[in-house]
C-alpha cells in the first residue's frame, strides 16, 4: 500500500516536472478522446498545442486572451494567499466595462488623451466599489466573502443587462441590446498593426510583473504571505485582519474591473450582454495553476489561453467539435491540479504497525 | 451525424494542404460562424444545412468549413482566422457578429463576408436576412382560425425590430380572420434556454392559449405544446404550436400547426457562385417567401380544408407580391395612423419598427 | 391593475414543478457542504444527469431508470471531484470550476445523437380522480413521482443530519476535520460519501429537467441553474427545510415574471409586492432573531435602497426592466447572510465552520 507523505520543503524538481507529467497526461488522455471521435490524436494535439505557436495569426491571439485571465488571476492570487477568498471576480469584471464604457459614452465624440485614463479608472473604482461590497460586509458582520461575491456575479449580469437595454443602450441602435462603438479616443490602441494585440496586454504582463516584485520584496508581500501561512503570527506581528480583507479584496476587484475595461475597450469596442465570457471564473483556475505566484500566474494564462485558441483552431481544422475542446481543458485541468500534489508530498510505502 | 460530415472538406482548409479541384484551379474557400451548435434544430441548424446544400451543389469547387457555438463577444478573432486562413468568402450567422465582421473586413479587403441579420455594410460585406414576417402572416392566419380559447401565445426573445415585427404581422392576420382573437406575449431575454422557453410555453397555456408561436430558437415550447395531447379523449384537442427556423416537425408530430423555416441554401448557392464567377457585390438581401430563403413547412392535417387553402393563397399571394402583409389601414396602439386603407408599408418603417400595431395589449419592454 | 388573469392555484403548481430540480440539486449541495466540502461543479453534474438519464429513458424506455442511471452517473463525476480533493488535496473551488467545463463538455458529446428525440414520459402519481378534486387535487395530487422524491429527500436529510449519529458524524466533520479524525472518523470517506451523494440528487435534478420539464435534450440545456442551486444553499442557511422555501423563491422569480407579461400587468406594481413577498419570507427565516435590532435595521436599509433604486430607475413611466427583478433573489440570498452572520450564536450553529479546507491526516 502506499500513502502520502508531506515533504519537509515543497520539492523544486516538482514544481517543473509536475506541469509537464500533467501536459503529457493530458495528451493521452486527450489523444484516446480524440481517437474515439475518429480524429488523428497525433495531428490533434500538435494543432491544440504547437500549431498556433507557431503561426504568426495565433501567436498574438494568446496574448490577447490571455491579458485579462493574468490581470484578474494576479489579484486574485493575494487574496487567495492571505485566505481571502474572492470568487466573484466576473462581476467586479462586468462592473468595471459598465463604469468605464459608461465614461466613454458620456464624453462620445470628445478626443482626448485623458479619455482612456479616465475610463480605466472609472473600471477600476467600480471593480473596487463592487469588491467592497463583500469585503465590508466580511469585516463588519463576518459574512462569507466567497458567497457574497459570488452572489454579486449574478447582480452584475442583470446590471449589465438592464444598462444595454436602457440607458447605454444605442440610440441608432434599432433596440438591438447593445451600446454604440466606442469612438477612437475612447479604444484602446493597438500596439502591433495587423494583430488585435492592444495596450491593456502590456499593461497587464507589467502589473505582473510589479506583482511579483512587491511580492517578494515589499512587506505587505511578506505580510499577504504571512497571514495565509500562519495567521496568528501575522496578527503578534502587527498585521491587522480587516485591513487585510479590505486590501486583498479591493486589490483583486480593482484589477478585475481594470481587465473588464481593457475587454470592453479593446477587443470589443462596445458593450454587450455578450461581454462576460467567464474570465472572472476562468482566472481562479489560473491563479491555482500558477500556484498564486504571479510568475507562474503569467505562465498559467498563457497555457490557458494557448488551449481556447488552439481549441478553435481544432475546430476550423479538424472539425472537432467544441465540446470535445471543453473535455480535453477539463482533464488538462484535473491532471495539473491533481498532480500538483507531488510538490509538497511524496509517495511512500504504507508503514504497517507491527502487531 | 452532421458535426462530421464536413471532415474532409474543413480538414483542407486548415495548413497548406490545398485541395486543387478538377479544372485544376484552387477550389473557392466558404467559411460559417455559428452562434449556436450545429445540433439546436433551429437557427444554427438551418445555417449548416444551407452550408450542406452548397457543398452538394458546388462539389470540388468550394470547400466549406465552419465553427459552432462562438460566443458573440468572442467572435473576432475566429472571423479574423478564417478570413487569415484565406476563406474567400465568410458568412456570419448572427447579429452580435455585425462588428466584428466590418472590423475584420477593413482589414481583409479581398475577402467577402455576409452578415445575415445587420444593418451595417462595407464594399465586401453584404447582409442579407430574411421577410420572416411573410410567413407569420401565414400562421397569424392558421392560429386565429385553429384557436378556440382565441388567446394566442407568444413567446418573444428581445424587443428588435425583426421580432416585433413578427409579432404584428401575426396578430394582423389572426384578427383579420378572427376578431376576437387576443395575444399574450412573453418577453424571456434569451434566443435560446429550453427551461425558461417550456416555462414560458407552460405559463401561456395556463392563461388560457391554445396556440402557441415562439420568436426563439429551442424546440421546448414544441415539445410542451406536444405533451398536452398525451391522454387526451376522442375528439378533445390540445396545444398546437408552430417550428420556428426549422421544421420541428419531430418534435410534434400532433401539436406543430406548420413552420416557418429558414431557408439559407438558394442564398448561399446564389451568393457562392457570384463569388465563383467573380460578379459578387456588397448588397443588402432581404429575402421572403419569393425568394424561397422564407418557406412555410407542411400543414397539419387537422387543419380544415379551407383554412388551408386560405393560408395557401395568402402565401402564394405574397409570394406573387399581390398581398403585402402590412396593408392598411393599419393603426399605431396609440391609434396614430400607420397606414391609410390600402397602402403597404415601406421596408424602412419595417427594419425600424419599435411599437405594437393597435390591438395588441401589453407595452413593448423599453 | 386586473390580477383576474393570475391563477394563483395554476402559479403554485407550476412554481413547485419548476423548482424541483432545484430543490434536488440544492439539498444534494447542501450535504456536501455540511461535510465541509464546497463543490462549484453542480452545473457539470446537473447536465450531465440531463444527458445520461435522457439516454438511459430513450434506450431502455423507462424513465425511473433514467433518473437511476443519471443519478449513478453524476456521483461518479462527482467522485472524480472527490479523489482531487480528497485524495490529491488539490483546491476544491478550481477543481469545482474544471468539473463544470468537463461536465458541459462530455454531456454534449454524449448528447449529440439524442437531440429531436422524445423521452417516454413520466406521468403523474395520482389518478385523475384525485388531481381533479377542487384546490387540493391539483395543489397535492398533481405532480409526477419525482416533485415528492425531492421533498421527500428533503425531510430525509433534514432527518438524517438532526436525528442520526451519521449525520452528527457528518457535521462534526464539517465543523472540524482535525477532531473528527483525533475521534476516529474516517474525514475522507466520509467526505467521498457525502460528495457522492450531492452529485447523484444534482444528476436527477438535471434528469428531471431533460425527461420532465422541457422534456428533451439540448446541448447547455441547464443554462446556469446549477449555480442558482449553490445560491439557495446559502439562502438556506444550511437547513434543508429553507432550502424549499429559497428554490421556491427563486424558481418563483421566473414563473411569476413571465406570468406578469403573460397577463400584461404593469411590472412595477409587483415588484412591490415582490418585495413584500421578500419581507415577509425574511420574517419567516429571521423570526428569532428579529430582536436584534442591527439586522432589522440592515434589512430595511436594503430594502428601501432597493426600493429607490427601483423608483429612479423607473422614472418617469414607472416600467422596469425584468433584470432588476431577476436580481431579487441574489440580493435577497445576501441580506440573508448578513442577517445570519450579524448573529454569532446561530452562525456557528449553521455554516460549516471547515467549508472548502483541504484535509490532509497526518498534515
Amino acid at each position: 500500500m502506499l500513502r502520502l507523505e508531506p515533504r519537509r520543503s515543497p520539492s523544486q524538481a516538482m514544481v517543473w516536472l509536475t506541469p509537464i507529467l500533467a501536459v503529457l497526461a493530458t495528451m493521452i488522455a486527450g489523444g484516446g478522446l480524440f481517437m474515439a471521435l475518429g480524429k488523428d490524436p497525433v495531428d490533434a494535439i500538435y494543432t491544440i498545442f504547437v500549431d498556433p505557436l507557431l503561426d504568426p495569426y495565433s501567436l498574438p491571439e494568446i496574448f490577447v486572451k490571455a491579458a485579462p485571465l493574468i490581470l484578474i488571476a494576479i489579484g486574485l492570487s493575494y487574496g487567495f494567499r492571505a485566505g481571502i477568498w474572492n470568487i466573484g471576480a466576473e462581476g467586479q469584471f462586468i462592473m468595471g466595462a459598465i463604469a468605464g464604457a459608461a465614461v466613454g459614452l458620456a464624453f462620445y465624440g470628445t478626443a482626448g488623451v485623458w479619455l482612456l485614463p479616465l475610463m480605466a479608472l472609472a473600471g477600476i473604482v467600480a471593480g473596487y466599489l463592487w469588491a467592497m461590497i463583500p469585503a465590508l460586509l466580511r469585516v463588519k458582520f463576518g459574512t462569507n466573502e466567497i458567497l457574497v461575491s459570488l452572489m454579486l456575479v449574478y447582480v452584475a449580469d442583470q446590471f449589465l443587462r438592464a444598462m444595454v437595454n436602457g440607458p447605454l443602450r444605442n440610440p441608432q441602435g434599432f433596440n438591438f441590446p447593445e451600446s454604440r462603438l466606442f469612438h477612437d479616443s475612447a479604444q484602446l490602441p493597438i500596439l502591433f498593426d495587423g494583430t488585435r494585440v492592444h495596450l491593456g496586454v502590456a499593461i497587464a504582463v507589467i502589473i505582473a510583473l510589479i506583482a511579483a516584485l512587491i511580492l517578494s520584496r515589499h512587506i505587505i508581500g511578506y505580510n499577504v504571505r504571512l497571514m495565509g501561512s500562519a495567521p496568528r503570527a501575522a496578527m503578534f506581528s502587527g498585521v491587522k485582519p480587516p485591513r487585510m480583507v479590505i486590501f486583498c479584496l479591493g486589490l483583486s476587484g480593482a484589477l478585475a474591473g481594470l481587465a473588464g475595461l481593457f475587454e470592453a475597450a479593446g477587443p470589443m469596442g462596445q458593450l454587450t450582454p455578450t461581454l462576460p465570457q467567464g474570465y472572472g471564473f476562468t482566472a481562479i483556475i489560473v491563479a491555482f495553476l500558477g500556484r498564486l505566484n504571479p510568475l507562474g500566474i503569467i505562465a498559467a494564462g498563457f497555457v490557458m489561453a494557448l488551449t481556447y485558441i488552439g481549441g478553435e483552431n481544432a475546430q476550423l481544422a479538424l472539425g472537432l467539435p467544441k465540446a470535445a475542446i471543453s473535455v480535453f481543458q477539463g482533464m488538462l485541468l484535473f491532471f495539473l491540479l491533481g498532480l500538483d500534489i507531488f510538490v509538497r508530498y511524496r509517495i511512500a510505502p504504507k508503514r504497517r504497525e507491527v502487531a | 451525424m452532421t458535426l462530421f460530415k464536413s471532415l474532409g472538406l474543413a480538414a483542407a482548409l486548415s495548413m497548406s494542404a490545398a485541395v486543387v479541384s478538377a479544372d485544376g484551379h484552387d477550389p473557392l474557400s466558404v467559411g460559417f460562424i455559428y452562434v449556436g451548435p450545429v445540433g439546436d434544430y433551429g437557427w444554427s441548424y438551418q445555417h449548416d444545412q444551407g452550408r450542406l446544400a452548397v457543398e452538394e451543389h458546388f462539389g470540388d469547387a468550394v470547400e466549406t468549413s465552419f465553427v459552432e457555438s462562438v460566443p458573440e463577444g468572442d467572435s473576432e478573432r475566429v472571423i479574423r482566422r478564417m478570413a487569415q486562413e484565406g476563406a474567400d468568402l465568410i458568412f456570419t450567422t448572427s447579429f452580435g457578429y455585425m462588428t466584428p465582421t466590418n472590423r475584420v473586413a477593413a482589414q481583409f479587403p479581398d475577402t467577402y463576408f455576409e452578415h445575415a441579420t445587420g444593418y451595417q455594410r462595407a464594399d465586401n460585406v453584404s447582409t442579407y436576412s430574411g421577410r420572416f414576417y411573410e410567413g407569420r402572416t401565414v400562421q397569424g392566419i392558421l392560429a386565429g382560425h385553429m384557436t378556440e380559447s382565441n388567446i394566442i401565445g407568444y413567446i418573444a426573445s428581445f424587443p428588435i425590430p425583426e421580432v416585433i415585427r413578427g409579432i404584428n404581422a401575426a396578430y394582423l392576420a389572426a384578427k383579420e380572420v378572427n376578431p376576437d382573437v387576443e395575444f399574450r406575449i412573453v418577453w424571456v431575454s434569451t434566443w435560446f434556454d429550453p427551461g425558461k422557453e417550456a416555462d414560458a410555453a407552460n405559463t401561456l397555456i395556463e392563461q388560457g392559449a391554445d396556440v402557441i408561436m415562439q420568436h426563439t430558437d429551442s424546440t421546448a415550447p414544441m415539445t410542451i405544446a406536444e405533451a398536452t395531447w398525451e391522454g387526451l379523449a376522442e375528439g378533445e384537442t390540445g396545444v398546437y404550436a408552430f417550428g420556428q427556423a426549422s421544421d420541428m416537425m419531430e418534435f410534434g408530430p400532433t401539436a406543430r400547426l406548420s413552420s416557418i423555416i429558414d431557408d439559407w441554401a438558394p442564398y448561399y448557392i446564389e451568393r457562392v457562385q457570384a463569388a465563383l464567377d467573380g460578379t459578387w457585390e456588397s448588397e443588402d438581401a432581404w429575402h421572403g417567401l419569393d425568394e424561397g430563403m422564407t418557406s412555410i413547412g407542411a400543414f397539419n392535417a387537422n387543419i380544415p380544408a379551407d383554412v388551408r387553402k386560405e393560408a395557401m393563397d395568402a402565401a402564394i399571394q405574397i409570394s406573387g407580391g399581390t398581398r403585402h402583409s402590412f396593408t392598411g389601414p393599419i393603426n399605431w396602439q396609440n391609434g396614430e395612423v400607420w397606414l391609410e386603407e390600402g397602402e403597404t408599408a415601406d421596408d424602412g418603417t419595417l427594419l425600424g419598427m419599435n411599437r405594437y400595431v393597435e390591438g395588441i395589449e401589453g407595452t413593448v419592454p423599453n | 391593475m386586473d390580477f383576474s388573469a393570475l391563477d394563483p392555484l395554476a402559479l403554485i403548481v407550476s412554481l413547485i414543478i419548476a423548482a424541483t430540480p432545484l430543490v434536488l440539486a440544492a439539498t444534494g449541495e447542501l450535504v456536501v457542504e455540511k461535510s465541509g466540502v464546497l463543490n462549484l461543479g453542480v452545473e457539470g453534474m446537473m447536465i450531465m444527469g440531463a444527458v445520461i438519464g435522457f439516454i438511459v429513458s430513450v434506450e431502455i424506455g423507462n424513465p425511473v431508470l433514467g433518473f437511476a442511471g443519471a443519478a449513478l452517473a453524476s456521483a461518479a463525476l462527482a467522485l472524480i471531484f472527490g479523489f482531487l480533493t480528497q485524495v490529491l488535496l488539490s483546491n476544491q473551488v478550481a477543481t469545482g470550476l474544471a468539473l463544470t467545463l468537463f461536465g458541459l463538455g462530455l454531456a454534449a458529446l454524449l448528447g449529440q445523437s439524442y437531440t429531436g428525440i422524445r423521452p417516454p414520459s413520466t406521468g403523474d402519481v395520482f389518478p385523475e380522480a384525485l388531481s381533479t378534486v377542487p384546490v387540493i387535487g391539483p395543489l397535492l395530487f398533481s405532480y409526477d413521482w419525482v416533485v415528492y422524491f425531492a421533498l421527500i429527500m428533503v425531510g430525509a436529510v433534514w432527518w438524517f443530519l438532526n436525528k442520526t449519529r451519521g449525520g452528527l458524524i457528518l457535521r462534526a466533520v464539517g465543523e472540524g476535520h482535525d477532531a473528527a479524525h483525533a475521534l476516529g472518523y474516517r474525514v475522507v470517506a466520509i467526505r467521498m460519501a457525502a460528495i457522492a451523494f450531492g452529485g447523484a440528487l444534482a444528476g436527477m435534478g438535471g434528469a428531471y429537467l431533460s425527461l420532465v420539464r422541457v422534456p428533451q435534450w439540448s446541448e447547455g440545456m441547464t443554462a446556469g441553474i446549477g449555480w442558482i442551486a449553490l445560491a439557495i444553499v446559502v439562502f438556506a442557511s444550511w437547513k434543508p427545510g429553507r432550502v424549499i422555501l429559497g428554490a421556491w423563491l427563486f424558481g418563483g422569480v421566473t414563473i411569476l415574471q413571465l406570468n406578469i407579461q403573460a397577463a400584461n400587468l404593469n411590472i412595477l406594481g409587483i415588484l412591490a409586492l415582490a418585495l413584500a413577498g421578500v419581507a415577509v419570507v425574511m420574517l419567516l427565516v429571521q423570526i428569532r432573531s428579529l430582536t436584534r435590532h442591527k439586522v432589522i435595521q440592515i434589512v430595511m436599509v436594503f430594502s428601501f435602497a432597493l426600493l429607490a433604486l427601483v423608483l429612479a430607475l423607473s422614472w418617469p413611466d414607472f416600467r422596469l426592466d425584468s433584470a432588476y427583478l431577476s436580481m431579487t433573489p441574489y440580493l435577497t440570498t445576501i441580506i440573508v447572510l448578513v442577517a445570519l452572520s450579524g448573529d454569532k450564536t446561530r452562525r456557528a450553529l449553521n455554516a460549516p465552520a471547515s467549508l472548502g479546507r483541504v484535509f490532509h491526516a497526518s498534515a
